[in-house]
């Protein structure tokens, strides 16, 4: 960040992957070389990307600190600014002000069994500390990953799936939401799935990411695997601006997920008025 | 510091200080009282009425460009220049409510982490000459919000009336150093008369309401959104309580394009909107207007309290009552969550 908070650094696109229908992925160096070399973040941080003479718009980091080419960001089209980051191509200059808001609490899930599980784009922000954990396979005990989307062809970050599923230190289970022609994998709701697959909450820390409705049913289904709050971690969105708790927009009372956030317990969440 | 300045000097002070700052005061204008720039030859309206706008632009601007970015196509590399804002303001003739207002912005656009230099440096660069208030309006209700008529807090100089001058005391070096110009004389025992004016001025707003409950009291009622809707009946959702708030902080960023070049502009933005917090998806937190009214006098009664040590983030000048079409009243609502009966 710069000491101007709404300064932000100059960027090259250096790849666009085209995820799904509506995601693209961007890998992106910053332009001046010793801010990139120098650049810090923890998994779970965001960042604000800018199409100047457009708007800025708040995306999740969803690359690893341990892999310092690029940062990358998973965009879903929906607006006048993701419309227009899905016009851009590799060459291309952005303005980024990262990294922003909290992150995940890497120094206590060491040590811990790993219970994943993404739906949809909500996986951005899981696959950053995923990644990063497989850089760091042995602070960590059992991880498994649970993904799911409607369908095999909403399924982001499909280049390293086939690494995901074949690894052998990792549990890997894909899912969609209803039977597909050539689908090996499982087909059901996520959370059903989840029960399925039947985690033991022991020493164990669930972290969810997805569409609301997803997490208000993941969050069911954990607490009848018998998690305790403290040990479910999500990870929240919400309209910004700012991004560094002025501007007014995304508190939930007290909390702005933007600096308080966006990770939080579900211990957290909890203590908090009910404005999700 | 204390001295004397006649109402004729005081207009002369504004026009010197106008050749090299940028000098706001209140003159009536079409009917209401609003903080124009001031230029030599205009008339101050100081004791008709409580300007209608709060003097907040001083410090924070309705639109401001916060960067500068030059496109040149065919090398594709933007320029990106901060647009920091520059020279000196004065606000002559604002009431210490509307002087206060910035103190609620202080420790929200200054933290460990956090420095908002275009704001920090406009504050720096503003000095406030407020006018103590000599009767309280209906709406007024700074005295339960831990202020009064004459508070100087917020203020550089705090002037009252006395006779057909005022009676001028400095609160900080900055207005002190104002206070040096010839314009201003000797007080002599004026000071007396004008302790007396304020003291009675405070006397007239009567008893002080006590909001020391409801922080926890308005937090307490969060669910509750049979309340919610009855409180917010009234609102059309129009957001005027925000623009004439002098406390209201929050604001948008947009960009402009203007072809080779676009600019980032922040403006002052209204929670009361149903856009103000709709997400890309279609989901929208305070999707209705009992949400955002909840979230409007929560946030100035209960959570910036919470925040910033018991500060009540309301400087009771009482514009949002009063400029409010539908009549919703503010301490209404607050009186409503703090009586209620569990």
């Amino acid at each position: 960040m710069n000491a101007n908070p709404y300064l932000p650094d100059m960027a090259t696109i250096v790849e666009v992957i085209q995820e799904t229908h509506n995601i693209k992925t961007f890998r992106i160096v910053l332009n001046n070389e010793q801010r990139m070399k120098d650049f810090t973040f923890r998994p779970g941080q965001v960042g604000q990307l800018s199409v100047f003479g457009v708007g800025e718009s708040t995306f999740v980091i969803n690359s690893s600190p341990t892999r310092k080419d690029y940062l990358q960001f998973s965009v879903m089209r929906v607006g006048e600014v993701t419309t227009r980051l899905h016009q851009l191509q590799p060459g291309d200059q952005i303005g980024v002000r990262a990294p922003l808001g909290n992150s995940f609490p890497l120094e206590d899930l060491k040590g811990k069994n790993i219970v994943f599980v993404g739906g949809g784009i909500g996986m951005a922000p899981l696959r950053t500390l995923f990644t990063y954990m497989l850089d760091n396979r042995k602070d960590y005990k059992d991880i498994t990953l649970l993904y799911g989307a409607r369908s095999p062809a909403d399924l982001t970050y499909k280049a390293e799936l086939p690494e995901w599923t074949s690894r052998k230190d990792v549990n890997t289970v894909l899912t969609i939401d209803n039977p597909s022609e050539g689908w090996e994998h499982k087909v059901g709701l996520i959370p059903n799935v989840l029960l399925e697959i039947n985690p033991k909450p022991k020493n164990t820390v669930a972290i969810t990411c997805g569409p609301p409705i997803m997490i208000k049913f993941t969050l069911q289904a954990l607490k009848k695997l018998g998690f305790e709050d403290q040990n479910i971690i999500t990870t929240l969105e919400k309209r910004m601006k700012c991004g560094v708790g002025i501007c007014g927009r995304c508190n939930i009372g007290t909390k702005y997920v933007c600096i308080d956030g966006p990770v939080f317990t579900y211990a957290q969440l909890k203590e908090l008025p009910s404005e999700l | 510091m204390e001295k004397f300045i006649t109402k004729e000097n005081l207009n002369r002070l504004a026009a010197e200080l106008a050749a090299t700052c940028r000098v706001l005061a209140p003159v009536a204008d079409c009917g209401t009282v609003t903080f124009r720039r001031f230029q030599p030859g205009m008339v101050m309206d100081l004791h008709s009425r409580m300007a209608a706008v709060s003097p907040k632009a001083a410090t924070f601007p309705q639109t401001e460009t916060l960067l500068v970015v030059k496109r040149e196509i065919p090398e594709k590399k933007p320029e990106i220049i901060e647009t920091l804002p520059e020279g000196k303001n004065v606000v002559i003739g604002c009431r210490p409510c509307g002087a206060r207002g910035k103190l609620i912005f202080d420790p929200v656009y200054e933290t460990d982490k956090i420095k908002d230099p275009y704001y920090l440096q406009r504050r720096k660069n503003t000095v406030f000459i407020s006018l103590a208030c000599d009767r309280p309006e209906t709406t007024c209700f700074c005295h339960s919000v831990g202020s009064g008529p004459a508070d100087p807090s917020g203020s550089d100089v705090l002037l009252t009336l006395v006779g057909e001058g005022y009676v001028a005391r400095s609160v900080t070096p900055e207005g002190e150093e104002i206070m040096k110009m010839a314009l201003f004389a000797d007080a002599g025992d004026k000071g007396k008369e004008a302790d007396a004016k304020n003291a009675k001025a405070r006397e007239m707003m009567g008893e002080a309401h006590d909001y020391a409950s409801a922080p926890a009291k308005l937090l307490a009622r969060f669910d509750d959104m049979d309340f919610w809707l009855a409180q917010s009946a009234k609102c059309i959702s129009c957001g005027a309580c925000t623009y004439m708030c002098p406390t209201c902080y929050c604001f948008n960023i947009t960009d402009d394009d203007l072809g080779l070049s676009s600019q980032r502009i922040r403006t002052w933005d209204n929670c009361m909107s149903h856009t103000f917090t709709l997400e890309g998806s279609g989901h929208n937190p305070r999707s209705t207007k009992a949400h955002r009214l909840k979230n409007r006098v929560g946030h100035k009664f209960s959570y910036y309290p919470d925040l910033h040590k018991g500060v009540i983030a309301c400087c009771g000048c009482g514009r949002c009552i009063k400029q409010c079409p539908a009549g919703v009243d503010i301490r209404q609502i607050v009186n409503a969550a703090q009586e209620y009966a569990e």
